[in-house]
């Protein structure tokens, strides 16, 4: 089971790049990175979504804890959509209203 | 593969409690879609998600069990595909539930709703499902999920 992620910079952000599925198995790693990232003092990151295949409710957690962790310490974290697939879960559990998403890491610049 | 009468087939799979085998489950469960062409990719991936809910929760329903050699019983995966409906059967062997019980979250809108980093699996399972239903006693818990062709929002769960 792979889970691939890759940290990059853009225009001020730490956008971590996360590839495959994200489930019970997965899902811890994202997790420790998250929290190293925040340990790291990335205040401002982006999950870059985009080439994740399928995410469920384990992986939906992780991602609240991480912009709760953020926002208490004056960050943000923002999610890059994935296909309409990733999305759908954000829309149809109303979490699309709590995250900050955008459609492309391109659109971090202009937020 | 099983061919039962009026034309259902069952696909079964008896996995071992373990998170690595969640996404075997979904596999099957893609494979079990595949049969019946009245559902299309966005409704499988509705499966999908559900069945992925539900055996994590059954995983991690046995990993709480520190007695007994229930913990390391598998889990039963049953897909039943026939009558223009599909239904996904998940039991494990952990002890029962009441789903009734369940604390239930503050509103998306609530900032208070992002203390709750879990327990998003059942309502998103029945979120998904044209009908589940939680079979519990001590000895496991059952989860049946009925899928429709097309998802409906407003469609009543029990």
């Amino acid at each position: 089971m792979d889970l691939r992620l890759e940290v990059s910079e853009f225009g001020g952000w730490s956008v971590l790049h996360v590839g495959g599925e994200v489930d019970v198995a997965t899902a811890p790693r994202l997790r420790e990175r998250l929290i190293d990232m925040i340990g790291k003092d990335h205040l401002t990151i982006a999950v870059d979504l985009t080439s994740v295949d399928f995410i469920d409710s384990t992986g939906l957690g992780v991602l609240i804890g991480a912009v709760k962790r953020l926002r208490t310490r004056g960050g943000d974290l923002v999610l890059v959509r994935g296909d309409t697939r990733v999305s759908r879960v954000f829309e149809i559990t109303g979490l699309d209203q709590v995250f900050t998403m955008v459609d492309t890491t391109d659109d971090l610049v202009d937020s | 593969m099983v061919v039962e009468a009026d034309s259902v087939e069952v696909i079964e799979l008896v996995f071992p409690p373990r998170p690595e085998v969640v996404s075997v489950a979904r596999l099957v469960v893609g494979a079990a879609v595949a049969i019946d062409p009245a559902f299309d990719e966005e409704r499988g991936a509705d499966l999908r998600l559900a069945v992925s809910e539900a055996c994590t929760n059954a995983i991690q329903a046995q990993l709480e069990q520190r007695r007994g050699g229930d913990a390391d019983r598998p889990i039963v995966l049953r897909c039943s595909v026939g009558d223009g409906k599909i239904t996904l059967t998940v039991k494990d062997h952990a002890g029962g539930f009441d789903p009734a019980t369940l604390e239930s979250h503050p509103l998306v809108t609530d900032p208070a709703r992002l203390d709750y980093e879990g327990g998003l699996g059942i309502p998103l399972i029945q979120l998904l499902t044209d009908d589940v239903k939680f079979v519990s006693s001590p000895g496991g818990t059952t989860v049946i999920m009925t899928f429709e062709p097309r998802f409906r929002p407003d469609s009543a769960d029990t």
